[in-house]
């Protein structure tokens, strides 16, 4: 039931929403958001931190076709329940300094992304999962293609059509997995689907990873199948672009551990190292991009994919530490960049620019903005005691177990992330001011509000990851025990 | 709480409290707080110095990060080799937090100033504080991040902030080593604490040259060559002092850059079964004394003269630890700590004076404007010269003596940069306070003495300067080698080689070391005092002087063979396989697609006949392809 309702509420919330105006819709949206996070918080405390799937139900959804509409969370699935649900409303507080037409619709169409990746997190079903996969799609796709920036149109369709591509090879993959489950009514149940694919042949495994593989890679996304993302983020407006990186890339590191790495063990057998070998080239063909950049909103695009590399060859590493680190890391990299990404907008909203080279000196007249800044900042280069060092810490592990040069190689990430972040800062604050930046007002209330929460959990989440690493251990063991079975 | 935990927590309220309190902390309690927790670290850490049994004692704060049968716990570790870390830390970073209370004063950023200056206090003493390796690589990265701030502290400024970002993205470089180390520890060793893993090679089954440690030996030693400065990774120092004179004293000279060394002794039963390992390390220290003492030579920054003889003295420290002498250069850590910091404040004190001239051709006949500052810098001078009885003589001599017992040639090299050095310093010593004073009649006219917050520290550090060879005095003068007595145990499971030179031997290298020391120094009296010539307006040097005094050229090679390449490919991955490979592919499948849609939409016309066409030829092939068995 409680999982149920954490997909429910957010949609009856936005509906709501949609039917009411102005500041009411403001309020609405944020008090709902809030109640989530609270049921979020609740599930946390109420969880059992072992393998089970907890919180659970099942109903028949296409009774003939044997499609249930199951859900519930395990510790997987726990921790990007959490994602969602602390971050969905600092990304609605975010919009409040700015003017929206119809923002009543924003919120509508967040809420209604936020319960469709509650959906994707804690389906338990192929079918379903695939669902609320696309389902996650729709409102993002509105949301960037109505407050988008000059080329939304073209930009978001190329988005929309990249993803659309992708997932239309995990349906393929799907229903040739259903076709084999055993009985007169097929099923989807994904455990049943877990079997189904483990005793295929190698080689029609390599076929479905292939399929799975190109779906979540689009997602995330991984090289060379990135080019929709840049884009995307720069056109998307704020929320769009937090919701994309802060949480709607993790459907495709979450797909590869709860999809791919159970049906197709096989199938990553044979090639998971090509998947790794893309993994670090993104790592440091994104990395090396990054430094040049000079628009924010790209720069930290680029970094994002960067460190979304790390994620994935974690994931395909298939070792404990790189699994735990790729999870603790999806929930510490949707922090970060929700907050950077928000201070990009702060910025661009008071100067009207985004250039690196028109900015500078911002600093002198905001030593708030500054302190979140910089701590934000030091979670996204992984400084020890930033939510982004566990993660590192423990997909570098993770990679180096499996291979100890792919490991060093994707260990530059350090320094490369270093040279990127601090260029970031230091054009954009530090120096001295540029016409537009003169007189830059610190942080309002309501944007201390957002960042505050943030940079408070880059430095918890730092000091005490196993809040979380406890959570999704016994789940990850057990993965791990089937796949290397 | 135990005294222990204590020890960090201190400079870390005093960080919370003057961080978050900025611009509302008043400026007189600022500084109080500052260094009030700094002083209250150093009473923790003499008193458990006092009540210490001998014994290793860990304390456990808490399990940090968790996964399968890796734990990481945040404790810490008192044993010999963290108490005189936390000796020196705390009693000079005690003195640098009082000085800066003058030296700061009429700074925008104080409150800034002291809660970095403590932050950096509590991620120095996780550092030697830590009872394993990835507490130790906390601190390491924490004092870093403090470095980095702190060298761009005066953010306006793009060089200065330019200067920090190479500090901290060399210091990264390192980092990866260290860390790659660390996870070669952990597969290996199942642990990362210091007792397990030295505990288990105390055991006995690792042979000398074991592969394993001669890797880990490496791979922290990139670590250590990052922060530490020394080749390749040392150019990031000269430059980090843009920061505040204050920071130059107490980070880039007496206490993190020494991080490295600390490494390498806690190591050190790794380190003395890798003996290629230390072969590198005594030579990279080498190389690295007499480079960065040659580049010192020409400087006419005052705190750049002091920046290379850092990096040079830093050299000196790691030759003893390739020689394994361990003792002594922990011995040279401590005195140079004294020696050192003292310079820096004392620089400070003449940069304050000056208006902020550091050059020291605008300088000259300080000392009778500045007499503390001139007695106890001439003390310093002394000190790091080599010249007895004061601090820098007993420390470098033991090195000298040790390495001369391991190698001669890597002896003769270390003896031309301790000549080096004693020219350099006493060039710097003349110039500055000796001889007319060259700079402009309004500096002239601001020159004072600094406050007493500035002078009291100046005058504590020479004396301990001055007499801190007493500490460790060799057993030749009738000493006790209290220091390398008090440090034994840490040594206790290394099978050391290090020789122990005869007192005969001893007694000639010593004379041979004063008497080149002297000798420099006097050359620099007949060039600075008797001949009263003055270092050349830039860009007048030619031939090796100019190449010495352009640092080699060393930034503009790494520019060149790094910098410039990585912006290259930037660029190039940006413009040309972003858009014009990876992307055009992207949309010729979008186009393809395109096409083959308009060719099939031509099927779809809505004319009947052209259907039942379609239909019929379907039919026929089909039938075709079923009966193919008896048509074929």
């Amino acid at each position: 039931m409680l999982t149920l309702t954490l997909i429910l509420f957010p949609i009856i919330a936005g509906l709501l929403t949609l039917a009411s105006k102005g500041e009411n819709a403001k309020t609405i949206a944020s008090a709902a958001a809030f109640i989530e996070l609270a049921l979020g918080a609740y599930t946390y405390f109420s969880f059992v931190p072992d393998a089970s799937t907890q919180f659970g139900l099942s109903y028949d959804w296409i009774h003939a076709a044997g499609v249930k509409f199951s859900i519930g969370i395990d510790g997987i699935s726990l921790i990007l329940v959490c994602l969602t649900t602390l971050m969905v409303p600092f990304i609605i507080v975010s919009t409040f300094n700015s003017n929206y037409t119809n923002a009543n619709n924003l919120y509508a169409l967040i809420l209604f992304m936020q319960a469709a990746l509650v959906g994707v997190f804690t389906a338990k079903d192929g079918f379903l999962f695939y669902f609320f996969f696309e389902a996650a799609l729709i409102p993002v796709y509105f949301i960037a293609a109505i407050w988008g920036g000059e080329n939304k149109i073209k930009v978001t369709l190329k988005f929309f059509i990249f993803t659309m591509f992708g997932s239309l090879f995990m349906l393929l993959a799907l229903v040739y997995l259903y076709m084999k489950t055993p009985g007169e009514i097929h099923t989807s149940d994904i455990t049943a689907l877990y079997e189904v694919g483990q005793n295929l042949n190698p080689s029609q495994q390599g076929y479905i990873f292939w399929a799975f593989f190109i779906a979540f890679a689009i997602k995330m996304p991984l090289f060379p199948f990135h080019t929709w993302q840049p884009d995307t983020y720069v056109e998307a407006p704020a929320p769009a672009t937090m919701l994309l990186s802060g949480i709607m890339l993790k459907m495709g590191t979450y797909g590869l551990i709860r999809i791919l790495l159970p049906i197709v063990p096989a199938g990553v057998q044979a090639w998971g190292l090509t998947a790794i070998i893309l993994s670090v080239i993104g790592i440091v063909y994104g990395s090396i991009i990054a430094i040049q950049q000079k628009d924010m909103k790209r720069l930290i695009a680029y970094s994002s994919f960067a460190h979304v590399g790390l994620m994935s060859a974690g994931i395909f590493s298939r070792t404990l530490d790189g699994l735990q680190g790729s999870l603790i890391q999806m929930l510490a990299h949707g922090i970060n960049v929700i907050g950077l990404f928000f201070i990009v907008e702060i910025i661009q909203q008071r100067t009207k620019s985004r250039e690196l080279a028109r900015l500078g000196g911002i600093t002198q007249t905001t030593p708030n903005l500054t302190v979140y800044f910089i701590i934000i900042m030091l979670g996204s280069v992984a400084l020890p005691l930033t939510n982004g060092f566990v993660g590192e810490f423990l997909l570098l592990k993770g990679v180096y177990e499996y291979n100890v040069w792919i490991g060093a190689v994707a260990g530059i990430t350090i320094i490369l992330g270093a040279v990127y972040m601090l260029r970031l800062v230091q054009k954009s604050m530090f120096g001295i001011t540029s016409r537009i930046t003169e007189g830059f007002q610190d942080l309002t209330f309501s944007e201390k509000a957002v960042l505050f929460p943030i940079a408070f959990l880059v430095i918890a989440l730092g000091i005490a990851p196993n809040a979380f690493l406890h959570i999704t251990e016994p789940a990850v063991s057990q993965l791990l025990t089937i796949i290397t079975k | 709480m135990s005294l222990v935990t204590l020890i960090p927590l201190f400079p870390l309220i005093g960080f919370l409290i003057n961080g978050i309190g900025f611009r509302h902390v008043p400026k007189s309690l600022v500084g109080i707080i500052g260094s009030a927790a700094a002083l209250a670290s150093f009473a923790c850490a003499l008193s458990l110095f006092i009540g210490f049994s001998g014994q290793p004692e860990v304390t456990h704060l808490f399990d940090w990060i968790t996964v399968g049968k890796l734990n990481i716990s945040m404790s810490f570790q008192i044993d010999q080799l963290s108490l005189l870390m936390l000796l020196i830390i705390t009693g000079v970073g005690s003195l640098i937090h009082i000085y800066s209370v003058g030296y700061m004063h009429h700074d925008e950023g104080f409150g800034k100033f002291f809660a970095f200056l403590n932050l950096f206090l509590f991620f120095m003493l996780l550092l030697v504080l830590g009872s394993n390796f990835v507490v130790m690589f906390i601190g390491w990265e924490g004092v870093g991040l403090c470095s980095y701030l702190l060298i761009g502290f005066w953010n306006k400024n793009s060089n200065y902030g330019n200067a920090a970002r190479k500090a901290f993205i060399m210091n990264r470089i390192g980092d990866l080593g260290f860390l790659l180390g660390i996870f070669l520890i952990i597969n290996h060793f199942g642990s990362v604490e210091f007792a397990d893993v030295f505990g288990k090679i105390a055991e006995g089954d690792y042979e000398s040259g074991d592969k394993t440690l001669l890797y880990i030996t490496l791979l922290l030693f990139v670590g250590a060559m990052g922060k530490s400065a020394q080749i390749p990774l040392y150019t990031w120092l000269p430059d980090a002092m843009a920061g505040p004179t204050p920071v130059s004293a107490l980070i880039h000279a007496a206490t993190m850059v020494t991080a490295g060394i600390y490494m390498i002794i806690r190591a050190n039963i790794m380190y003395s079964l890798s003996p290629e390992t230390l072969e590198i390390v005594g030579w990279v220290g080498a190389a690295t004394a007499v480079l960065a003492a040659s580049i010192g030579l020409f400087q006419n920054d005052i705190k750049k003269v002091l920046a290379y003889s850092t990096v040079s003295q830093l050299g000196y420290m790691f030759m003893g630890l390739g020689v394994m002498a361990y003792s002594s250069s922990f011995f040279h850590v401590m005195t140079h700590a004294f020696f050192k910091a003292l310079l820096f404040l004392g620089a400070g004190s003449v940069i304050h004076a000056m208006s902020d001239e550091q050059d020291i051709r605008f300088m000259g006949g300080l000392r009778k404007k500045l007499p503390v500052t001139f007695i106890t810098f001439l003390i310093a001078t002394i000190a790091i010269s080599g010249i007895p009885p004061f601090a820098g003589f007993f420390s470098k001599d033991e090195i000298l003596a040790h390495v001369y017992e391991h190698n001669k040639l890597m002896w003769v090299v270390a003896l031309a940069g301790s000549v080096m050095t004693s020219f350099y310093m006493f060039r710097l010593l003349f110039l500055t306070f000796f001889g007319e004073f060259r700079g402009t009649h309004e500096q002239e006219h601001h020159l004072h003495e600094s406050p007493i917050t500035m002078t009291l520290p100046l005058m504590l550090l020479a004396v301990l300067s001055a007499i801190g060879g007493f500490f460790n005095l060799p057993h030749i003068f009738n000493g006790h080698a209290s220091l390398a007595e008090f440090m034994s145990p840490l040594f206790a499971h290394t099978h050391s080689t290090a020789h122990e030179a005869d007192a005969s031997t001893e007694i000639m290298l010593m004379v041979i070391s004063v008497a080149a020391a002297l000798i420099a120094a006097a050359f620099a009296y007949f060039l600075y005092i008797i001949k009263k010539s003055v270092p050349a307006a830039d860009g007048q040097e030619s031939g090796l002087k100019k190449v010495i005094y352009n640092k080699y050229y060393v930034d503009e090679l790494y520019d060149k063979i790094f910098v410039t390449p990585i912006t290259v490919l930037s660029n190039f991955f940006h413009s040309v396989i972003e858009f014009l490979v990876i992307d055009l592919i992207v949309e010729g499948i979008g186009k393809g697609v395109k096409i083959l849609s308009g060719e099939a939409r031509l099927l779809q016309n809505g004319t009947t006949g052209y259907y039942i066409f379609a239909m019929v030829i379907s039919i026929a092939v089909i039938l075709a392809w079923s009966l193919r068995a008896f048509l074929f």
